[in-house]
């Protein structure tokens, strides 16, 4: 079973880089772009075929590795 | 006093430390390669040093955090040993959870390699006994991410509690905005755990504790905890 997790910054977190990002696409003229926030996305391939089981296992290695619940939050899409 | 120093692979200031460690307590620390998790049971100190463990791949300092070594870290945590984590260390203790907060990129979003003064804002720990109170000292900095971040009641909890032990100021002490070099919350450079035998700090005080290094403010934090322990 293939799964993807989507780690990004909890609302309020400052994010240098998708500033960086916006400040970017503004110079290269794409007006109207309010505000942009970088993640990361994190493919994994598992031999669980039980998506329930599979989600739990998924959400613990986010809490345990995959995300820094300190600053972050993931996304878990199977 | 006894000390040891965690080496991870990228660890790069492992040999810094170990030299000043050897110099102002006289004795050579134990060099304790990660993978192994049994740490020696007479440990003062356990220090982990700057560098880009695991080539600081999801996040700074995320792997070494689930190191075999730091499960005998932690251990040696709960039972009081002190603990110090410079640079990257101190990622790496925000990663383990054995410091609150988080270590993100620098507001500017380059490395920063320089000099930087700092505020002594606490001399009620054992690393920090020997320097005066808001006493301002040089130290060099050299990372990516320093830019600490916490939640509004941890950093009440780090204020009220005098948990805070360095701020980056200008050369007269001023705690501003310009003098902050990559955007920490509040210009915290180094903090304290709730039991104050765990220090992390982004400035690396192993790099001027010898005058031949150009400076010897970073001596006294290494002092301060051989006399507390010894």
């Amino acid at each position: 079973m293939k799964a993807r997790v989507h780690v990004t910054l909890k609302a309020g977190v400052l994010d240098p880089q998708g500033k960086a990002i916006a400040h970017a696409l503004h110079a290269l003229g794409f007006d109207g772009v309010r505000d942009a926030r970088q993640g990361k996305v994190i493919e994994l391939d598992l031999e669980d075929d039980d998506p329930e089981a599979a989600r739990a296992r998924i959400d613990d290695m986010c809490r345990q590795l995959l995300a820094n619940t300190v600053i972050e939050t993931y996304r878990i899409e199977l | 006093m006894n000390s040891a120093v965690i080496v991870f692979p990228g660890s790069n200031c492992d040999r810094d430390v170990a030299v000043t460690l050897a110099d102002v307590t006289g004795r050579a620390p134990v060099m304790h390669w990660h993978g192994d998790p049994d740490l020696p049971d007479d440990l003062d100190l356990i220090v982990i040093p700057g560098g880009f463990s695991h080539g600081d791949y999801l996040r700074c300092g995320a792997m070494a955090a689930h190191a075999a070594a730091m499960a005998g870290v932690r251990r040696a945590a709960d039972r009081g040993v002190a603990i110090l984590g410079i640079c990257n260390g101190f990622q790496v203790l925000c990663e383990s959870h054995l410091l609150p907060g988080a270590l993100m990129r620098n507001r500017d979003l380059r490395f920063i390699c320089r000099d930087v003064h700092l505020r002594v804002e606490t001399t009620d720990t054992m690393f920090t006994a020997g320097y005066a109170p808001a006493q301002v000292i040089r130290l060099p900095i050299a990372h990516h991410d320093g830019n600490y971040v916490a939640d509004l009641p941890t950093q009440c909890a780090l204020e009220d509690e005098d948990r805070i032990v360095f701020r980056y100021c200008d050369a007269g002490g001023k705690v501003t905005e310009t003098a902050n070099p990559n955007g920490s919350l509040d210009n915290i450079a180094g903090i304290l755990s709730e039991s104050r035998t765990v220090l992390g700090l982004m400035p690396h005080p192993e790099r001027l504790a010898d005058p031949r290094l150009g400076g010897t403010d970073g001596r006294a934090l290494f002092v301060s905890v051989m006399e507390a322990l010894s």
